[in-house]
């Protein structure tokens, strides 16, 4: 139940003042009454509320809910968005109840958590879903630990609130010291409907954007540039398909009008437990003037690694300590990748004392590396150079769109640009790179002509930022895979798409096109599996049921996750060894290009004898 | 769980989806009777197969209307950035005639928005109309759209005065103001030349062959 006692237990401290609050004004919770049932009237409750326990009951109703003066439809679990916190412990046994109260169908899937595959939550590959007024009962003995999350699979429930976050406490020891621990949990809040963003999406390409290339915009872009870009057909701007002011960013249930503050005391450790439950949008995170120290990575333990900034990816996690050591007050700066808008909350060690909130930077821009010309660079290592690299060094955004006028990345851009006049006689779209596996036809609008592994970018808009940035070759996991296995076989993947059409795939075969024809494993192979993409925008690529381990150079030490972000014109590659059987379910995080087609299932054999 | 398997395919990917836009709908100043025009068209369907309607027209006030058609199509992605469209076009007005119709529709590079097709009419006339418009954003609100259009005829066509060959040319400009991208205003100017038989066909008629339209209007689509 709602834990409202306050034992200030320094481990188990609340995770958010507001959510106190909250919790304090709900004498007799709408959701238990079911009074939020199908009229959809009732205010939804901000902030994490936790439940532990032996059994778990979680109640999915319609709500409203309101955020610096736009209020919505709301799916709102245990009456709250996000929904609550489920806290467990690896090694104890729990069973999670899912009621819904909606008058659709329904589902949660624990996105990241090891079951059997028929609790994993996905109607029509795992389960049929949830009726309405049904309840499904989700027993689970937890055989890991870590931060993960929870979240609706049906329809675009998701996108209107039907997310939450999960902890799972290590039986031993945590091998990550800290004296306290916030939740942070991203998210958007929109109160236009999903299917009609979806179909915006569709008949308007660019539809939500307001940073598009214009007569009027100081993007450093010459009018070569310009042109090439309008020769191939896509627009440098496209990086988030939806963003602000469409979308209001969340933590925690609360938007920056909100004025979320998670306390310290001076001197504590404090953990983050960073959640990207977003549908749509990758967050560069910051809290300035204090460094972080990344101890996990999607729920699994890395050796600590300190950095300024980090991209989360839609669907990661990631944990980082900070030590605030002195008193005072700390933005918690989430800015979204296509800097549109921002997440805020306040670390703070004295309550109604706010942070100073930096100004939104400039807006990044694609460039050729994108666009899958990577050989292109000087950058061996597939770090990318051109315009956005100067755009993106101007930290202190009140000084506008100015360009900056010695750049020391000016010489690159010249020859980025030279590159760029050479894709005139480029083909942005030769299929005959292509393997046979991948279907040709409209749904594809680019190939990647020289696609480079980037687990060594930051990021869209990083790349060139003063102060240390995350990438996926400084994961190592905290424990040594002593018993590695060289992989069985290889495949590669295709992500693909067509930005005008909307239209989004793997190997240019949509799952509406593929249905009953999923991609096959046999048990407990190991597989290494190659991610092309063909697409100039980065996609968190998830697999439920198992853990990969990101081929990253990192040896022994590669670290396990449940997401991969593969960025534009790059591939990306992980290792798996498909030791759960059953059907999984294998997509684009972003939520409006899995519903576009970019799903697929992965079924994984029993073992020989098993029934 | 068949059904909620077949719904998840149908789900991801499988989407209909009805859109309609007024492409141009505007009041139309000139010498001699102001006029009026209409170009809106949308669909139904798939990412691949879709049914496409379309419907131009246009008149001068206090007259009956002078020239009206609506087309029924088949249209086909064959291409990322390309639709192939056949089916019929009905004339409204004058002689009222059928035509059978086959085009293409879609994004050129450089981002020119095209619409092409021929026309065969129950008489056995062969016709072809070419639509191109090109969106210049001047901010993130307001467009300046130029569009042409050519039309041409394989042979005279008398009853409709149509001469042989270039029938007539339009060059358009026009400046829209997205108060939400569904809905801008715009104004604007067009300059119509018919030329060669149709030239002398709309002088034996006592008609200016060269006409140049100030245009007040609204783009919409839903
Ligand atoms: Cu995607």
């Amino acid at each position: 139940m709602t834990k409202s006692n306050l034992s200030l237990s320094r481990r188990r401290m609340i995770t958010s003042l507001a959510a106190l609050s909250g919790a304090a004004a709900l004498p007799m919770p709408a959701w238990a009454t079911g009074n939020m049932g199908r009229h959809g009237g009732a205010a939804v409750g901000k902030g994490i509320h936790e439940l532990s326990g032996p059994k778990i009951d979680l109640h999915i109703a319609d709500g409203r809910f309101a955020t610096g003066g736009r209020s919505g439809h709301a799916i709102a679990v245990n009456g709250t968005v996000p929904g609550p916190l489920i806290r467990l412990k690896e090694g104890e046994d729990v069973t999670l109840s899912v009621h819904n109260m909606l008058d659709v169908d329904s589902s949660v899937h624990w996105h990241g958590l090891l079951l059997p595959f028929q609790f994993d939550g996905v109607p029509g590959i795992s389960f049929p879903g949830i009726k309405p007024g049904a309840r499904f009962d989700v027993p689970l003995r937890l055989r890991q630990s870590g931060t993960y999350w929870w979240h609706s699979h049906s329809g675009l429930q998701e996108q209107m609130g039907h997310y939450g976050p999960i902890i799972i406490d290590p039986a031993g020891p945590d091998p990550v010291a800290y004296d306290r621990e916030h939740i942070i949990l991203l998210s958007e809040f929109t109160p236009m409907h999903p299917h009609a963003i979806m179909k915006k999406l569709k008949v308007s390409e660019g539809y939500f954007s307001r940073q598009k290339t214009s007569a009027s915009d100081d993007y450093p872009l010459s009018a070569e540039q310009r042109r090439m870009w309008g020769r191939m057909r896509m627009m440098p701007t496209d990086i988030a398909d939806v963003s602000a002011p469409t979308y209001t960013y969340l933590i925690n249930g609360h938007g920056p009008e909100d004025g979320l503050e998670l306390p310290y005391r001076p001197g504590e450790r404090v953990r983050l437990r960073i959640i990207n439950g977003s549908a749509m949008t990758f967050f560069n995170v910051r809290l300035p003037g204090l460094p972080m120290t990344v101890v996990q990575a999607d729920g699994q333990n890395v050796q600590p690694v300190a950095v300024d900034e980090l991209q989360i990816g839609v669907a990661e996690t990631y944990d980082v300590i900070v030590t605030p050591n002195a008193a005072g007050a700390f933005a918690i700066a989430a800015e979204s990748m296509d800097r549109s808008g921002m997440a805020q909350a306040t670390l703070t060690s004295q309550p109604g004392r706010k942070a100073t909130f930096p100004a939104l930077r400039d807006p990044p821009l694609l460039s050729m590396v994108d666009m899958g010309h990577g050989g292109m660079d000087h950058g061996g290592s597939g770090d990318k150079a051109g315009p956005a690299m100067d755009h993106s060094q101007m930290d202190h955004a009140a000084m506008g769109h100015a360009m900056p006028e010695a750049s020391p990345a000016s010489g690159h851009d010249g020859h980025d640009m030279g590159a760029m006049d050479m894709s005139g006689g480029m083909n942005m779209r030769d299929t005959s790179l292509l393997p046979a596996s991948v279907k040709v036809g409209p749904g594809i609008d680019m190939v990647s002509m020289n696609p480079q592994d980037r687990t060594g970018y930051p990021g869209l808009g990083l790349e060139g930022v003063p102060h240390r940035t995350l990438n996926y070759r400084m994961l190592k996991s905290l424990a040594m895979d002593h018993h590695k296995r060289a992989p069985d076989r290889e495949m590669e993947l295709h992500l693909t798409g067509n930005m005008e059409r909307y239209m989004w795939s793997f190997d240019g075969k949509k799952f509406s096109a593929v249905g009953d024809d999923p991609i096959r494993f046999g048990h407990d192979e190991r597989v290494r599996v190659k991610l092309v993409n063909d697409t100039m925008m980065a996609h968190p690529i998830h697999l439920h049921g198992m853990f990969f381990e990101l081929v990253n150079g990192q040896g022994h030490h590669q670290p396990r996750k449940h997401t991969v972000i593969v960025q534009p014109g790059s591939s990306a590659t992980f290792d798996v060894t498909t030791d759960e059987p059953g059907d999984w379910a294998f997509h684009c995080h972003l939520l409006y290009h899995m519903h576009a087609g970019m799903m697929q299932t992965v079924s994984v054999a029993f073992p020989e004898g098993a029934a | 769980m068949r059904p909620s398997r077949e719904a998840l395919y149908q789900e991801h990917g499988g989407m209909q989806l009805f859109w309609f836009q007024g492409d141009r709908l505007e009041y139309r100043a000139r010498a001699g009777e102001d006029g009026y025009l209409w170009d809106v068209q949308g669909y139904y369907g798939g990412d691949i197969n879709k049914f496409w309607f379309k419907s131009e027209g246009e008149g001068a006030f206090g007259e009956a209307i002078e020239q009206a058609e609506i087309q029924a199509l088949y249209s086909r992605a064959i291409a990322p950035f390309f639709d192939l469209q056949a089916g019929v076009r009905q004339d409204l007005t004058g002689p009222k005639r059928t035509h059978a119709v086959i085009g293409v529709q879609g994004l050129m590079p450089y981002m020119f928005e095209i619409d092409a097709a021929a026309f065969l009419s129950g008489k056995g006339d062969l016709t072809a109309r070419i639509e191109a418009e090109y969106d210049q954003r001047l901010s993130q609100r307001l467009i300046l759209q130029p569009r042409a259009e050519v039309n041409l005829s394989a042979q005279e066509i008398p009853e409709l005065d149509i001469g042989s060959g270039i029938d007539n040319i339009e060059l358009g400009l026009r400046l829209r103001y997205e108060i939400v991208p569904e809905f801008a205003p715009y104004v604007g100017i067009e300059q119509e030349w018919k030329l060669g038989g149709s030239r002398d066909f709309a002088r034996l008629a006592g008609e200016d062959p060269s006409v140049t339209n100030y245009v007040i209007g609204v783009r919409f689509w839903f």
